[in-house]
C-alpha cells in the first residue's frame, strides 16, 4: 500500500492508483481544507476505461518520485496516467509554476475553440468554460484563423459541432465501451485531426446518446434540447421511471412543467453516475412518464444555482409529506 | 405631577396689543412675500412643450441594436435576463434558417425578447452583461400608458428600424468605444470574422 502526499495530505492508496484518483480519494474524504486539490480533467473520465492522457489539463509537479528514488520527476506529469509510489509528494495547487503550466494547456485548448458560448447549449455547465475562468487568460493571443466546420447531424437526436471539439476521445471510448459497435472515431492527424462519422452515419444504439453527457464542451449536444432554453433558466430535478434497458435514474431539467431535457445524474467530478438509454433520455419529455424525487443538488458557485430554490423545494415537500401523514392519522 | 425633563414651557394666554388687534400690519407682511415671489425665477418648467436636458448617462428605454448590415446582434444568450434584478426579461429562441443571415447575426436568434417596463429598474446590468452589444439603455422615456399589459415590450418596440437606427453616440463616449475595442474584447471581432470566412479548408 503506496502511500502519496498531495499537497500536503498523505494518503494510503491500492497499489496501481493513478495520482489524480489519489487526489480524488483525499476530496472524498473531505480533506483539502477546503480547496479543491484534485486536478482538473477534461478527457479524464473514470467511468471509461483507457481514457485520460490526452489534454494535459490534469498535470501536477511530482517533487518527490518516491521512498527509493527521491528524486524529482523533470517535468510535469498527466496525473490521470501516472501511478502512484511509496512516499510520492506531489504538488498540485501550492506550486505556482504548475498553475502558470496548466494556464499554458488551457490557452492551447481554447486556440481553436469558436468561444459562441452565447449560442452554445453547454454554457453553464461546460467543463472548458469552468477550466478558462479558473485557470486560463482573461484574453487570448491567438491572431489566426481558428477553423470551422459544418454542422453534422449524427443520427436524429444527436449534432456535432466539429468547431468546438476539444479532441478528448471521451465519446469514442463511449461508443468502444457501452455500445457494442461504433460509428464515428478520430480521422486525419494533429491539427486536422476530427470527430466524424463515415458517410455521417446515424449511430442508432441505445446508448448512444451517452455519448453528450461525457463530452466536457458543447461539441455533442441534444438535438431534442437545441436552443430550447439556456441551461440556467431550467430547473433540474431527479427523477426515475422503470426501464427495460438501463437504470432509469436520470436528471430531468424542466420549465415550468415541461420536461425540456432529460440527463443522466452527474456526481460531482461531473461524470454520469449511470449511462441512461436514449429512450429515456429522447423519447419521454412528458412530466407524466417520471416519478419526481425532488430537486437536484447544484453546487452554489453554478450558474444554475441562480434561482434554484433547493431548500423552498425541500420545504415544501417535506410540508407535504407531514400533511398526508397528518391527513392519514385523522 | 414633576416634569420628566426641564424643556417643558409653560404657555401664557396673554392679550393682543392693539396693533396685534388692528391684523393689517400682519396681511401686508405677508403680501410683501407673496409678491416677492412673482418676480422670483419660475423652478418649474412647462414639461411637455419644454424637456430638460438629458445627462450622457440618462437610463431610459431599451433598444436592440442591429449590425452593420442590419442583421439583429441579439443571440438570445440569456446573460441579460439572469444578469437582471428584477427579472423583467424572458426570451425564448430560434434557429436560424439558411437565406436569414441578413436578418440575424448568429446562427441563433431571439425568437420573443420582453421586457416588462413595469418591473424594470433601469439598472443598465443587461446592457453590461450582453456579450453581443446588441441591448443598449437610451436616452428615451418610457411612455405612459393605459393597461399593464401593454408595458410588456416586445421585439416589435424594442428592436431598432432599420431605417431609423437609434444613435447611442452620448452613451458611446470616444472612451468607451476604445474601451470596447481593447485586445479583452477582441474575440467578438475575430469571431465576426470567422463567419465570412465559413467553411473553409476542410
Amino acid at each position: 500500500m503506496p502511500k502519496v502526499t498531495i499537497d500536503g495530505h498523505t494518503i494510503e492508496v491500492p497499489d496501481g492508483t493513478t495520482i489524480l484518483q489519489a487526489a480524488r480519494m483525499i476530496m472524498d474524504k473531505g480533506e483539502g481544507n477546503g480547496e479543491n486539490i484534485a486536478p482538473p480533467t477534461m478527457c479524464y473520465y473514470s467511468k471509461l476505461k483507457t481514457s485520460g492522457g490526452y489534454c494535459r489539463t490534469c498535470i501536477v509537479k511530482v517533487s518527490k518520485g518516491s521512498e527509493k528514488d527521491p528524486r524529482p520527476m523533470p517535468k510535469p506529469v498527466a496525473s490521470c496516467r501516472t501511478n502512484v509510489m511509496d512516499g510520492m509528494e506531489v504538488q498540485n495547487i501550492t506550486s505556482p509554476e504548475l498553475l502558470e503550466a496548466r494556464k499554458g494547456v488551457v490557452e492551447f485548448l481554447l486556440i481553436n475553440h469558436p468561444l459562441d458560448c452565447p449560442i452554445c447549449d453547454q454554457a453553464g455547465e461546460c467543463h472548458l468554460q469552468d477550466l478558462g475562468y479558473e485557470h486560463g487568460l482573461a484574453k487570448t493571443r491567438y491572431d489566426f484563423k481558428r477553423r470551422t466546420f459544418n454542422l453534422i447531424d449524427i443520427g436524429p437526436y444527436i449534432k456535432l459541432h466539429m468547431t468546438r471539439c476539444i479532441m478528448c476521445f471521451r465519446c469514442i471510448k463511449v461508443a468502444d465501451q457501452i455500445t457494442n459497435h461504433r460509428y464515428q472515431g478520430m480521422l486525419f492527424r494533429g491539427d486536422a485531426s476530427e470527430i466524424s462519422t463515415y458517410i455521417e452515419k446515424a449511430i442508432d444504439n441505445d446508448f448512444s446518446g451517452n455519448v453528450i453527457d461525457v463530452c466536457p464542451v458543447g461539441a455533442l449536444t441534444d438535438r431534442t434540447f437545441r436552443f430550447k432554453s439556456r441551461v440556467w433558466f431550467t430547473k433540474p430535478m431527479d427523477a426515475h421511471r422503470n426501464c427495460t434497458k438501463c437504470s432509469g435514474k436520470v436528471a430531468l431539467w424542466l420549465k415550468d412543467n415541461e420536461v425540456l431535457r432529460v440527463t443522466s445524474r452527474k456526481d460531482k467530478w461531473g461524470e454520469a453516475e449511470e449511462w441512461i438509454c436514449n429512450e429515456c433520455r429522447f423519447e419521454k419529455k412528458d412530466i407524466k412518464d417520471w416519478v419526481i424525487e425532488g430537486p437536484r443538488h447544484i453546487d452554489r458557485h453554478s450558474v444554475i444555482s441562480a434561482n434554484h430554490y433547493e431548500s423552498l423545494a425541500q420545504l415544501k415537500l417535506d410540508i407535504g409529506k407531514q400533511q398526508k401523514q397528518l391527513n392519514g392519522k385523522s | 405631577m414633576q416634569a420628566l425633563t426641564n424643556r417643558s414651557k409653560v404657555v401664557a394666554k396673554k392679550e393682543m396689543t392693539f396693533i396685534e388687534k388692528l391684523y393689517l400690519p400682519a396681511i401686508f407682511s405677508g403680501m410683501i412675500i407673496t409678491f416677492k415671489h412673482f418676480f422670483r425665477r419660475k423652478p418649474t418648467i412647462k414639461y411637455p412643450e419644454q424637456i430638460r436636458p438629458f445627462s450622457g448617462v440618462y437610463r431610459g428605454q431599451h433598444v436592440l441594436k442591429r449590425d452593420e448590415i442590419g442583421a439583429e446582434r441579439c443571440t438570445a444568450c440569456g446573460l441579460c435576463a439572469v444578469a437582471c434584478p428584477a427579472e423583467a426579461i424572458t426570451m425564448t429562441s430560434a434557429e436560424r434558417k439558411p437565406g436569414e443571415e441578413g436578418l440575424y447575426r448568429e446562427e441563433k436568434y431571439a425568437a420573443t425578447y420582453e421586457i416588462n417596463m413595469l418591473r424594470c429598474i433601469f439598472c443598465g446590468d443587461c446592457e453590461d452583461a450582453c456579450p453581443k452589444e446588441a441591448i443598449f439603455l437610451t436616452d428615451r422615456k418610457v411612455d405612459s400608458l393605459y393597461t399593464r399589459k401593454e408595458f410588456v415590450y416586445g421585439k416589435n418596440i424594442l428592436v431598432e428600424s432599420k431605417e431609423n437606427p437609434i444613435s447611442l453616440v452620448k452613451r458611446q463616449t470616444p472612451q468607451v468605444k476604445e474601451f470596447k475595442h481593447h485586445v479583452e474584447f477582441a474575440h467578438n471581432q475575430t469571431y465576426d470574422k470567422q463567419k465570412k470566412v465559413k467553411n473553409s479548408s476542410h
